[in-house]
Protein backbone atom coordinates (compact mmCIF):
# COMPACT_ATOMS: atom_id res chain seq x y z
CA UNK A 1 0.00 0.00 0.00
CA UNK A 2 1.78 3.09 1.18
CA UNK A 3 4.37 0.88 1.67
CA UNK A 4 4.73 -1.21 -1.71
CA UNK A 5 8.38 -1.87 -1.91
CA UNK A 6 8.28 -3.53 1.53
CA UNK A 7 8.85 -6.32 -1.14
CA UNK A 8 11.81 -5.58 -2.12
CA UNK A 9 13.54 -6.16 1.81
CA UNK A 10 16.84 -7.26 1.93
CA UNK A 11 16.84 -10.66 3.21
CA UNK A 12 18.03 -10.41 7.11
CA UNK A 13 20.64 -11.49 8.76
CA UNK A 14 20.69 -13.78 11.58
CA UNK A 15 23.70 -12.85 13.25
CA UNK A 16 21.99 -11.86 17.05
CA UNK A 17 21.98 -13.69 19.71
CA UNK A 18 19.22 -16.18 19.60
CA UNK A 19 18.12 -16.08 23.18
CA UNK A 20 17.11 -11.94 22.97
CA UNK A 21 15.60 -12.92 19.53
CA UNK A 22 13.52 -15.72 21.15
CA UNK A 23 12.49 -13.49 23.98
CA UNK A 24 11.67 -10.44 21.46
CA UNK A 25 9.23 -13.25 19.76
CA UNK A 26 7.73 -14.49 22.83
CA UNK A 27 6.80 -10.68 23.60
CA UNK A 28 4.83 -10.45 19.94
CA UNK A 29 3.03 -13.67 20.15
CA UNK A 30 2.16 -12.35 23.48
CA UNK A 31 0.56 -8.79 21.61
CA UNK A 32 3.00 -7.23 23.60
CA UNK A 33 3.98 -3.69 22.04
CA UNK A 34 7.57 -3.35 21.17
CA UNK A 35 8.47 0.75 22.60
CA UNK A 36 11.74 2.75 21.06
CA UNK A 37 14.05 1.88 23.54
CA UNK A 38 13.29 -1.98 23.85
CA UNK A 39 15.85 -4.50 22.32
CA UNK A 40 14.63 -5.52 18.60
CA UNK A 41 16.35 -7.70 15.69
CA UNK A 42 18.17 -5.05 13.22
CA UNK A 43 15.76 -6.24 10.65
CA UNK A 44 12.91 -5.59 12.61
CA UNK A 45 13.89 -1.45 13.19
CA UNK A 46 15.10 -1.40 9.26
CA UNK A 47 11.67 -3.46 8.33
CA UNK A 48 10.05 -0.60 10.32
CA UNK A 49 12.23 2.31 9.32
CA UNK A 50 11.75 1.27 5.63
CA UNK A 51 7.89 0.97 5.39
CA UNK A 52 7.43 3.85 8.29
CA UNK A 53 9.57 5.94 6.17
CA UNK A 54 7.41 5.27 3.16
CA UNK A 55 4.44 5.64 4.29
CA UNK A 56 5.55 9.38 5.62
CA UNK A 57 6.40 10.16 2.10
CA UNK A 58 3.41 9.21 0.56
CA UNK A 59 1.53 11.63 2.82
CA UNK A 60 4.11 14.11 1.79
CA UNK A 61 3.95 13.19 -1.64
CA UNK A 62 0.17 12.94 -1.46
CA UNK A 63 -0.47 16.62 -0.89
CA UNK A 64 0.65 17.18 -4.33
CA UNK A 65 -2.09 15.86 -6.73
CA UNK A 66 -4.47 17.23 -4.36
CA UNK A 67 -3.27 20.55 -3.64
CA UNK A 68 -2.99 21.15 -7.33
CA UNK A 69 -6.96 21.59 -7.04
CA UNK A 70 -7.47 23.73 -3.64
CA UNK A 71 -7.39 27.16 -5.87
CA UNK A 72 -9.85 25.77 -8.51
CA UNK A 73 -12.03 24.26 -6.08
CA UNK A 74 -16.04 24.80 -7.15
CA UNK A 75 -17.04 26.62 -3.91
CA UNK A 76 -15.67 28.30 -0.66
CA UNK A 77 -17.01 24.96 0.92
CA UNK A 78 -15.15 22.07 -0.86
CA UNK A 79 -11.93 24.39 -0.77
CA UNK A 80 -11.69 24.95 2.69
CA UNK A 81 -12.59 21.13 2.95
CA UNK A 82 -10.06 20.29 0.45
CA UNK A 83 -7.29 22.30 2.34
CA UNK A 84 -8.43 21.05 5.47
CA UNK A 85 -7.53 17.66 3.87
CA UNK A 86 -3.92 18.53 2.56
CA UNK A 87 -3.27 19.81 5.62
CA UNK A 88 -4.18 17.08 7.05
CA UNK A 89 -2.12 14.68 4.86
CA UNK A 90 0.64 16.75 5.89
CA UNK A 91 0.16 16.52 9.42
CA UNK A 92 -0.17 12.22 9.15
CA UNK A 93 3.19 12.65 7.04
CA UNK A 94 4.84 14.27 10.30
CA UNK A 95 3.49 11.91 12.86
CA UNK A 96 5.26 9.36 11.11
CA UNK A 97 8.37 11.03 9.99
CA UNK A 98 8.63 11.42 14.32
CA UNK A 99 7.51 7.62 14.41
CA UNK A 100 10.44 6.76 12.54
CA UNK A 101 12.80 8.81 14.47
CA UNK A 102 11.82 6.48 17.43
CA UNK A 103 14.04 3.95 15.80
CA UNK A 104 17.07 6.42 15.33
CA UNK A 105 16.50 7.31 11.45
CA UNK A 106 16.55 11.41 11.15
CA UNK A 107 13.88 12.83 9.70
CA UNK A 108 16.13 15.63 7.46
CA UNK A 109 17.42 12.70 6.39
CA UNK A 110 14.88 10.44 5.38
CA UNK A 111 13.05 14.00 3.34
CA UNK A 112 16.98 14.36 1.48
CA UNK A 113 16.27 10.51 0.69
CA UNK A 114 12.68 11.52 -0.87
CA UNK A 115 14.52 14.18 -2.55
CA UNK A 116 17.10 12.87 -4.53
CA UNK A 117 15.04 10.14 -5.56
CA UNK A 118 16.51 7.31 -3.66
CA UNK A 119 13.21 6.41 -1.62
CA UNK A 120 10.10 4.75 -2.69
CA UNK A 121 6.29 6.15 -2.06
CA UNK A 122 3.03 4.93 -2.84
CA UNK A 123 2.62 4.20 -6.77
CA UNK A 124 -0.73 5.95 -6.31
CA UNK A 125 0.33 9.56 -6.26
CA UNK A 126 2.21 9.58 -9.67
CA UNK A 127 -1.34 9.83 -11.48
CA UNK A 128 -2.44 13.20 -12.61
CA UNK A 129 -5.53 14.80 -11.51
CA UNK A 130 -6.95 15.95 -14.23
CA UNK A 131 -10.58 17.31 -13.41
CA UNK A 132 -12.41 18.06 -10.32
CA UNK A 133 -13.79 14.72 -10.16
CA UNK A 134 -10.41 13.40 -9.28
CA UNK A 135 -10.52 14.98 -6.15
CA UNK A 136 -13.70 13.10 -5.32
CA UNK A 137 -12.33 9.92 -6.91
CA UNK A 138 -8.94 9.93 -4.43
CA UNK A 139 -11.02 10.73 -1.47
CA UNK A 140 -13.36 7.81 -2.19
CA UNK A 141 -11.23 5.42 -3.65
CA UNK A 142 -7.53 6.51 -2.58
CA UNK A 143 -8.22 7.55 1.09
CA UNK A 144 -10.95 4.40 0.91
CA UNK A 145 -8.02 2.17 0.24
CA UNK A 146 -5.68 3.83 2.73
CA UNK A 147 -8.03 3.24 5.88
CA UNK A 148 -8.39 -0.39 4.92
CA UNK A 149 -4.50 -0.92 5.07
CA UNK A 150 -4.38 1.48 8.30
CA UNK A 151 -6.56 -0.08 10.48
CA UNK A 152 -4.89 -2.93 11.14
CA UNK A 153 -1.91 -0.94 11.22
CA UNK A 154 -3.09 0.37 14.68
CA UNK A 155 -2.49 -3.03 16.15
CA UNK A 156 1.02 -2.66 14.75
CA UNK A 157 3.39 -4.43 17.07
CA UNK A 158 5.67 -1.39 17.14
CA UNK A 159 4.41 1.21 19.44
CA UNK A 160 4.97 4.80 18.41
CA UNK A 161 3.79 3.25 14.53
CA UNK A 162 1.18 2.18 15.98
CA UNK A 163 -0.24 5.03 18.04
CA UNK A 164 0.97 7.46 15.26
CA UNK A 165 -1.73 5.12 12.96
CA UNK A 166 -4.51 5.73 15.77
CA UNK A 167 -3.97 9.42 15.07
CA UNK A 168 -4.28 8.67 11.28
CA UNK A 169 -7.28 6.86 11.71
CA UNK A 170 -9.26 9.03 13.55
CA UNK A 171 -8.85 11.84 10.74
CA UNK A 172 -8.81 10.00 7.91
CA UNK A 173 -12.28 9.51 7.84
CA UNK A 174 -13.73 12.34 6.79
CA UNK A 175 -11.02 12.24 3.90
CA UNK A 176 -12.87 9.82 2.17
CA UNK A 177 -16.39 10.89 3.28
CA UNK A 178 -15.70 14.45 1.70
CA UNK A 179 -14.40 12.40 -1.23
CA UNK A 180 -17.71 10.04 -1.97
CA UNK A 181 -19.85 13.53 -1.10
CA UNK A 182 -18.19 14.86 -3.83
CA UNK A 183 -18.46 12.04 -6.50
CA UNK A 184 -22.48 11.51 -5.42
CA UNK A 185 -22.91 15.37 -6.15
CA UNK A 186 -21.33 14.50 -9.84
CA UNK A 187 -23.11 11.15 -9.84
CA UNK A 188 -27.10 13.42 -9.30
CA UNK A 189 -25.50 16.42 -11.21
CA UNK A 190 -25.99 16.79 -15.17
CA UNK A 191 -25.33 14.05 -18.01
CA UNK A 192 -21.86 16.17 -18.12
CA UNK A 193 -21.13 15.82 -14.43
CA UNK A 194 -22.01 12.18 -14.42
CA UNK A 195 -19.63 11.62 -17.02
CA UNK A 196 -16.80 13.26 -15.40
CA UNK A 197 -17.68 11.57 -12.29
CA UNK A 198 -17.41 8.05 -14.05
CA UNK A 199 -14.20 8.89 -16.23
CA UNK A 200 -12.34 9.75 -12.77
CA UNK A 201 -13.48 6.27 -11.11
CA UNK A 202 -12.29 5.06 -14.74
CA UNK A 203 -8.78 6.37 -13.86
CA UNK A 204 -8.33 5.62 -10.51
CA UNK A 205 -9.97 1.98 -10.14
CA UNK A 206 -6.99 0.06 -11.27
CA UNK A 207 -4.16 2.14 -9.74
CA UNK A 208 -6.58 2.20 -6.14
CA UNK A 209 -6.38 -1.52 -6.09
CA UNK A 210 -2.62 -1.70 -6.86
CA UNK A 211 -2.15 0.35 -3.79
CA UNK A 212 -1.96 -2.95 -1.92
CA UNK A 213 1.13 -4.11 -3.32
CA UNK A 214 1.23 -7.11 -5.68
CA UNK A 215 -0.45 -10.42 -4.61
CA UNK A 216 0.59 -12.66 -2.35
CA UNK A 217 1.70 -15.03 -4.26
CA UNK A 218 4.80 -12.55 -5.41
CA UNK A 219 5.14 -10.68 -1.85
CA UNK A 220 7.88 -12.81 -0.54
CA UNK A 221 8.38 -10.80 2.84
CA UNK A 222 5.20 -10.40 4.05
CA UNK A 223 5.81 -13.70 6.12
CA UNK A 224 8.30 -11.82 8.52
CA UNK A 225 6.20 -8.75 8.61
CA UNK A 226 3.53 -11.19 9.40
CA UNK A 227 5.56 -13.04 12.20
CA UNK A 228 6.55 -9.59 13.66
CA UNK A 229 3.15 -8.34 13.59
CA UNK A 230 3.48 -5.41 11.53
CA UNK A 231 1.58 -6.64 9.26
CA UNK A 232 -1.60 -8.10 9.86
CA UNK A 233 -3.54 -9.40 6.66
CA UNK A 234 -2.06 -9.66 3.41
CA UNK A 235 -2.23 -7.67 0.18
CA UNK A 236 -4.63 -9.67 -1.28
CA UNK A 237 -6.80 -9.78 2.04
CA UNK A 238 -6.71 -6.33 2.26
CA UNK A 239 -7.50 -6.12 -1.22
CA UNK A 240 -10.57 -7.99 -1.14
CA UNK A 241 -11.67 -6.43 1.97
CA UNK A 242 -11.55 -2.69 0.08
CA UNK A 243 -13.51 -4.40 -3.37
CA UNK A 244 -15.99 -5.39 -1.19
CA UNK A 245 -16.54 -2.74 0.46
CA UNK A 246 -16.43 -0.13 -2.72
CA UNK A 247 -18.99 -2.37 -5.02
CA UNK A 248 -22.42 -1.65 -3.54
CA UNK A 249 -20.59 2.26 -2.93
CA UNK A 250 -20.10 2.56 -6.69
CA UNK A 251 -23.62 1.10 -7.03
CA UNK A 252 -25.32 3.50 -4.97
CA UNK A 253 -23.75 5.95 -7.20
CA UNK A 254 -25.02 4.48 -10.36
CA UNK A 255 -21.36 4.87 -11.55
CA UNK A 256 -19.63 1.45 -13.30
CA UNK A 257 -16.13 -0.32 -12.14
CA UNK A 258 -14.32 -0.36 -15.66
CA UNK A 259 -13.94 -4.00 -15.34
CA UNK A 260 -15.47 -6.33 -17.65
CA UNK A 261 -14.84 -9.66 -15.45
CA UNK A 262 -16.25 -8.03 -11.90
CA UNK A 263 -18.75 -10.49 -10.50
CA UNK A 264 -19.98 -11.64 -7.15
CA UNK A 265 -18.97 -15.15 -6.25
CA UNK A 266 -22.38 -16.72 -5.17
CA UNK A 267 -20.61 -19.30 -2.03
CA UNK A 268 -18.43 -16.21 -0.64
CA UNK A 269 -20.09 -13.00 -1.69
CA UNK A 270 -16.81 -11.41 -2.13
CA UNK A 271 -16.68 -9.54 -5.60
CA UNK A 272 -13.97 -11.09 -7.78
CA UNK A 273 -12.15 -8.50 -9.92
CA UNK A 274 -10.46 -9.19 -13.36
CA UNK A 275 -6.47 -9.51 -13.52
CA UNK A 276 -4.94 -6.65 -12.46
CA UNK A 277 -1.88 -5.19 -15.16
CA UNK A 278 1.07 -5.47 -12.74
CA UNK A 279 3.68 -4.25 -15.42
CA UNK A 280 2.14 -0.95 -14.67
CA UNK A 281 2.53 -1.44 -11.39
CA UNK A 282 5.87 -2.09 -11.58
CA UNK A 283 6.69 0.50 -14.22
CA UNK A 284 5.25 3.30 -11.93
CA UNK A 285 7.26 2.10 -8.67
CA UNK A 286 10.34 2.26 -10.76
CA UNK A 287 9.72 6.20 -11.46
CA UNK A 288 8.37 5.91 -14.89
CA UNK A 289 5.10 6.08 -13.67
CA UNK A 290 3.43 9.77 -15.44
CA UNK A 291 3.91 11.98 -12.97
CA UNK A 292 7.36 10.48 -10.90
CA UNK A 293 9.60 13.34 -12.30
CA UNK A 294 6.85 15.89 -11.59
CA UNK A 295 6.16 15.41 -7.91
CA UNK A 296 10.00 14.99 -7.39
CA UNK A 297 10.61 18.53 -8.87
CA UNK A 298 7.70 20.03 -7.03
CA UNK A 299 8.78 18.33 -3.76
CA UNK A 300 12.37 19.63 -4.16
CA UNK A 301 11.16 22.94 -5.39
CA UNK A 302 8.98 23.60 -2.08
CA UNK A 303 11.95 22.26 -0.24
CA UNK A 304 14.36 24.75 -1.55
CA UNK A 305 12.16 27.97 -1.85
CA UNK A 306 11.63 26.90 2.05
CA UNK A 307 15.63 26.76 2.75
CA UNK A 308 15.26 31.12 3.51
CA UNK A 309 12.75 30.22 6.43
CA UNK A 310 14.65 27.25 7.94
CA UNK A 311 17.76 29.23 8.14
CA UNK A 312 15.92 32.64 9.75
CA UNK A 313 14.42 30.52 12.39
CA UNK A 314 17.65 28.94 12.86
CA UNK A 315 19.66 32.74 12.85
CA UNK A 316 16.90 33.84 15.34
CA UNK A 317 17.03 31.37 17.71
CA UNK A 318 20.78 31.56 17.40
CA UNK A 319 20.66 34.70 18.49
CA UNK A 320 18.40 34.51 20.87
CA UNK A 321 20.11 31.78 22.85
CA UNK A 322 23.53 33.80 22.76
CA UNK A 323 21.40 37.00 24.47
CA UNK A 324 20.22 34.36 26.61
CA UNK A 325 23.72 33.82 27.68
CA UNK A 326 25.16 36.93 27.87
CA UNK B 1 16.33 12.22 -10.85
CA UNK B 2 20.01 11.70 -9.18
CA UNK B 3 21.19 15.13 -8.21
CA UNK B 4 22.66 15.72 -5.07
CA UNK B 5 21.22 18.11 -2.58
CA UNK B 6 23.62 19.85 0.09
CA UNK B 7 22.05 17.72 3.72
CA UNK B 8 19.27 19.40 5.61
CA UNK B 9 20.71 20.33 8.82
CA UNK B 10 18.48 18.97 11.89
CA UNK B 11 16.44 20.99 14.21
CA UNK B 12 15.80 20.38 17.45
CA UNK B 13 13.15 17.67 18.74
CA UNK B 14 10.76 18.21 20.75
CA UNK B 15 8.26 16.17 23.26
CA UNK B 16 4.42 17.56 22.97
CA UNK B 17 2.19 17.33 26.14
CA UNK B 18 -1.35 18.33 25.44
CA UNK B 19 -4.11 18.52 28.22
CA UNK B 20 -7.40 17.68 26.87
CA UNK B 21 -9.46 19.35 28.93
CA UNK B 22 -9.64 21.30 32.34
CA UNK B 23 -9.39 18.67 35.34
CA UNK B 24 -6.83 16.54 33.09
CA UNK B 25 -3.27 15.84 33.02
CA UNK B 26 -1.20 17.11 30.01
CA UNK B 27 -0.03 13.78 28.41
CA UNK B 28 2.36 12.94 25.81
CA UNK B 29 1.46 13.36 22.30
CA UNK B 30 4.10 12.84 20.08
CA UNK B 31 7.47 14.75 18.86
CA UNK B 32 7.72 17.73 16.52
CA UNK B 33 11.15 19.58 15.27
CA UNK B 34 10.94 23.79 15.95
CA UNK B 35 14.14 25.87 16.41
CA UNK B 36 12.81 27.59 19.52
CA UNK B 37 10.26 27.24 21.83
CA UNK B 38 7.85 29.82 20.47
CA UNK B 39 7.86 27.85 16.67
CA UNK B 40 7.46 24.73 18.95
CA UNK B 41 4.10 25.62 20.89
CA UNK B 42 2.97 27.02 16.93
CA UNK B 43 3.78 24.04 15.12
CA UNK B 44 2.03 21.76 18.10
CA UNK B 45 -1.04 24.29 18.23
CA UNK B 46 -1.12 23.65 13.94
CA UNK B 47 0.19 19.61 14.68
CA UNK B 48 -1.85 18.41 17.62
CA UNK B 49 -4.96 20.68 18.15
CA UNK B 50 -6.77 20.96 14.63
CA UNK B 51 -9.97 19.48 16.08
CA UNK B 52 -10.04 20.48 19.50
CA UNK B 53 -8.18 18.20 21.16
CA UNK B 54 -6.58 20.33 23.77
CA UNK B 55 -6.51 23.80 26.26
CA UNK B 56 -3.04 23.39 27.25
CA UNK B 57 -0.03 22.58 25.41
CA UNK B 58 3.53 21.79 27.27
CA UNK B 59 6.80 21.38 24.91
CA UNK B 60 10.18 20.04 26.11
CA UNK B 61 13.05 19.35 24.23
CA UNK B 62 13.52 15.86 23.56
CA UNK B 63 17.44 15.88 25.05
CA UNK B 64 16.19 17.28 28.56
CA UNK B 65 14.20 14.35 29.26
CA UNK B 66 15.70 11.75 31.20
CA UNK B 67 13.97 7.98 30.46
CA UNK B 68 14.81 5.16 32.49
CA UNK B 69 16.62 2.37 30.90
CA UNK B 70 14.50 -0.41 29.52
CA UNK B 71 17.00 -2.89 30.14
CA UNK B 72 16.49 -2.30 33.99
CA UNK B 73 13.19 -3.07 33.89
CA UNK B 74 13.13 -6.12 35.53
CA UNK B 75 15.27 -4.87 38.74
CA UNK B 76 13.14 -1.27 38.79
CA UNK B 77 9.11 -2.67 38.83
CA UNK B 78 9.60 -6.28 39.34
CA UNK B 79 10.25 -5.51 43.26
CA UNK B 80 6.54 -3.68 43.23
CA UNK B 81 4.96 -6.92 41.92
CA UNK B 82 6.21 -9.14 45.06
CA UNK B 83 4.93 -6.48 47.97
CA UNK B 84 1.03 -7.94 47.77
CA UNK B 85 0.87 -6.36 51.14
CA UNK B 86 0.86 -2.87 49.78
CA UNK B 87 -2.31 -3.18 47.91
CA UNK B 88 -5.59 -3.54 50.44
CA UNK B 89 -6.84 -6.81 48.89
CA UNK B 90 -3.74 -8.18 51.31
CA UNK B 91 -6.16 -7.75 54.36
CA UNK B 92 -8.26 -9.38 55.60
CA UNK B 93 -11.83 -7.68 56.89
CA UNK B 94 -14.47 -9.77 58.01
CA UNK B 95 -17.66 -8.58 55.84
CA UNK B 96 -19.61 -7.51 58.60
CA UNK B 97 -17.72 -4.98 59.28
CA UNK B 98 -18.90 -3.16 55.72
CA UNK B 99 -17.20 -1.64 52.98
CA UNK B 100 -13.25 -0.04 54.39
Amino acid sequence: MYTQALNDLPTPHNLEDAEKMANFQTRIDSEDRIEANDWMPEAYRRTLVRQISQHAHSEIIGQLPEGAWITRAPSLRRKAALLAKVQDECGHGLYLYAAAETLNASREALMDQLMEGKAKYSSIFNYPTMTWADIGAIGWLVDGAAIMNQIPLCRCSYGPYARAMIRVCKEESFHQRQGFEIMMTLAKGSARQKAMAQDALNRWWWPSLMMFGPPDTDSQHSDQSTRWKIKRFSNDELRQKFVDATVPQAQFLGLTLPDPDLRQDEVTGNWMYGEIDWEEFKQVIAGNGPCNQDRLASRRKAHEEGAWVREAAAAYAARQASRHAA
Amino acid sequence: MNKTLKATPPVQLWEVFIRSRSGLAHKHVGSLHAEDAELALQAARNLFTRRGEGLSIWVVPSHLIVASDPSEKGMLFEPALSKAYRHPTFYNVPEEVGHM
